[in-house]
């Protein structure tokens, strides 16, 4: 099967800025793919280059099997939810929803038919004559993903879409956009920089890092076994134990793995001083200074808390530390 | 602190803040309302007078007798002429303006932007006078137009389009087109910064999402920018319409014979003594930028304000 999106050796230089680093990546079709990554690690340029507002300096992209070299971002079947959603404020937002539809050349009465139901799709139906400055953060938003939807491209683009939302309307729409991605059968591309929405959301995500990509995995893989210390300490914020303690332990002179959630408050293991502890509601994160390394514990809310300079004791089972191989980014 | 005088003044505007407000407005809603609407409605009141026409004296009644006059032929072909004079000048301001504006605004940055506006206001700074003598000696028979005609072998160009009817004459200083020319070139100004200002509230992602949704660049440019840069251009055009239509030097110095508003206003209030009629020529422009402000305002130009 031909991948929906095929990176081969892309870059994208801005002078000396190397934005995007020889990235070679493969989304299947009908995935629901995560870039993740903090900000100016390259994966909102990897998203431009996809729409086609940027040209890679070096490398091809193919989108179903076609380079896209010199084909302009009005001539690829890919649309955009953008970041600051771009609604046309001198249009309504059913014209808005129709533009597409509109530039193709379909009569005002077929679009505007269309640009109701797929306002329908989003739960916005009859808002259509309202302009965009009526609406509120949310509603934009989906009228954004109405614009793009209707157009039924190949590939869709969305750009860090929930950045602006508040937490409650951020988890609703997460749980929106997965059903509507089922429902459509769409290739999406989401760019975000917060993992738990990565995690949560997508069939398999790319972790960036200085304009490359760290690691391509499923989110349960990426989570259990990070590949590098950054993805270990990006997603799911794990412990990166050093080469040194990992060594005196099993051997291996590479940094390991050790998620908080792990670790366990024990009779007796590995001594330390509690540094601080930090309520969070279901669980309390404690930082824990060992003799080499300071480690996060995350405890149960049943367990008893220790108070800040408690000596304590810490254990975990041998298999949760994953000795990094490939560690470098 | 306090209890001196300016103390107790500060105490009372900040327990009074609309007192801070009428303090601020009343001189220059005074000087508005007193000074200028007051000579505006003054020269208004002389246009329902009319002059008498054997012994010169202005007929103190109410007549729309003079407004009449406007209607005549020859009064009549002075205001068609400057009000399309006014509209090419428009037009041609908006078109050589909006590329200069939508550089400013999309490409220029620090010392380019800085550039960019001296570039655009050092006209200004120079008198106005001085400007369209100087166009004068550049369009003149003998002037460096002409000279660059010759040197390209083109004058025949020249002398074939100096040949044709009402644009036309012996050069290019005495002819309408020379009057366009300087029209234009004084008020370009005026266009650029107020295009440039709405172009510059224009997010570039909103370009990105029409070429996105399939737009060409064309199709981006009417759809999207043109209806974005819309409010600018008006408020660019009152600027070159009003101007144009007001002005009364730039013809007389440059151009035909044939005359405009300002100059019959001038005349007829001058030469002539005909105060009523000067008023009532006045008033022409003041109700065709009414007119306009209205098409304008039905346009949708200012509902992004």
């Amino acid at each position: 099967m031909t991948a929906a999106v095929k990176f081969s050796g892309v870059s994208r230089h801005f002078g000396q800025v190397r934005a995007v680093d020889n990235v070679n990546l493969e989304i299947a079709e009908g995935e629901f793919f995560a870039m993740l990554g903090p900000s100016g690690s390259g994966k909102t340029t990897c998203l431009r280059l996809i729409a086609g507002f940027e040209r890679p300096t070096a490398g091809t992209i193919e989108v179903f099997g076609q380079s896209m070299g010199d084909v302009p971002p009005y001539k690829r079947a890919i649309n955009t939810v953008f970041q600051d959603y771009a609604l046309f404020p001198h249009l309504n937002v059913i014209d808005n929803v129709a533009y597409g539809l509109m530039i193709a050349g379909q009569s005002k009465q077929a679009r505007h038919k269309s640009a109701e139901e797929t306002l329908e799709l989003v739960a916005l139906g009859g808002y259509g004559q309202r302009k965009p400055s009526e609406l509120s953060g949310g509603q934009r938003q989906r009228v954004a993903l109405a614009r793009a939807i209707i157009n039924k491209p190949k590939v869709l683009l969305l750009d860090e879409p929930l950045g602006a939302l508040d937490l409650k309307l951020r988890e609703q729409m997460q749980e929106e956009l997965k059903i509507l991605q089922k429902q459509l059968g769409i290739t999406f591309v989401f760019v975000t920089h917060d993992q738990g929405e990565a995690l949560s959301m997508a069939d398999r995500v790319a972790v960036f890092n200085n304009g490359g990509i760290a690691q391509v995995a499923t989110p349960r893989e990426l989570y259990l076994h990070p590949q590098t210390p950054f993805v270990a300490d990006f997603v799911g914020s794990s412990n990166v134990l050093p080469a040194d303690f990992v060594k005196s332990l099993v051997g291996a002179a590479q940094p390991a793995s050790l998620r908080p959630e792990a670790i366990r408050i024990a009779a007796e293991g590995h001594a330390g001083v509690v540094r601080s502890v930090n309520f969070l509601g279901s669980t309390t994160r404690l930082s824990v200074q060992l003799d080499a390394v300071t480690v996060n514990v995350l405890c149960p809310l049943s367990d008893a808390v220790p108070k800040v300079g408690d000596a304590i004791c810490l254990a975990w089972d041998g298999a949760d530390m994953h000795v990094m191989e490939g560690a470098h980014g | 602190m306090a209890d001196t005088f300016l103390g107790r003044t500060s105490d009372t505007l900040w327990r009074h803040p609309r007192l801070l407000i009428l303090a601020l407005l009343a001189p220059p809603v005074a000087w508005l309302g007193i000074i200028y609407l007051g000579a505006l409605f003054a020269l208004l009141a002389q246009s329902f007078f009319s002059i008498d026409e054997f012994s010169g004296l202005i007929n103190y009644e109410f007549t729309l007798k003079t407004y009449g006059e406007l209607f005549k032929a020859y009064n009549l072909d002075i205001i068609l002429r400057t009000v399309a004079m006014a509209f090419f000048v428009t037009i041609a301001a908006a078109v050589l303006g909006f590329p200069v504006a939508y550089y400013a605004a999309r490409y220029a940055r620090g010392p380019w932007k800085a550039l960019f506006y001296l570039g655009v206001m050092l006209p200004l700074w120079s008198s106005y006078l001085v400007k369209v003598y100087s166009w004068k000696l550049i369009l003149a028979k003998e002037g460096i137009l002409n000279w660059l005609f010759e040197t390209l072998h083109l004058s025949w160009l020249l002398n074939a389009y100096l040949s044709l009817p009402i644009i036309g004459g012996n050069s290019l200083s005495v002819s309408t087109t020379g009057t366009f020319l300087v029209f234009l070139y004084v008020w370009l100004p005026f266009m650029i910064l107020p295009v440039q200002a709405s172009l510059e509230r224009v997010p570039h992602s909103m370009l990105e999402a029409s070429g996105d949704l399939g737009a060409t660049p064309a199709q981006a440019f009417r759809t999207v920018l043109l209806p974005l840069a819309f409010p600018g251009i008006i408020a660019g055009s009152i600027f070159t319409f009003s101007l144009t239509l007001g002005d009364y030097i730039i013809p007389q110095i440059v151009g035909s014979s044939r005359r405009f508003i300002g100059q019959a206003v001038y005349q007829y209030q001058g030469t002539a003594g005909n105060i009523p009629l000067a008023a009532a020529f006045a008033v022409v422009p003041i109700v065709i930028m009414g007119l306009y402000l209205w098409w304008a305002k039905r346009k949708g130009a200012f509902d992004a304000l």
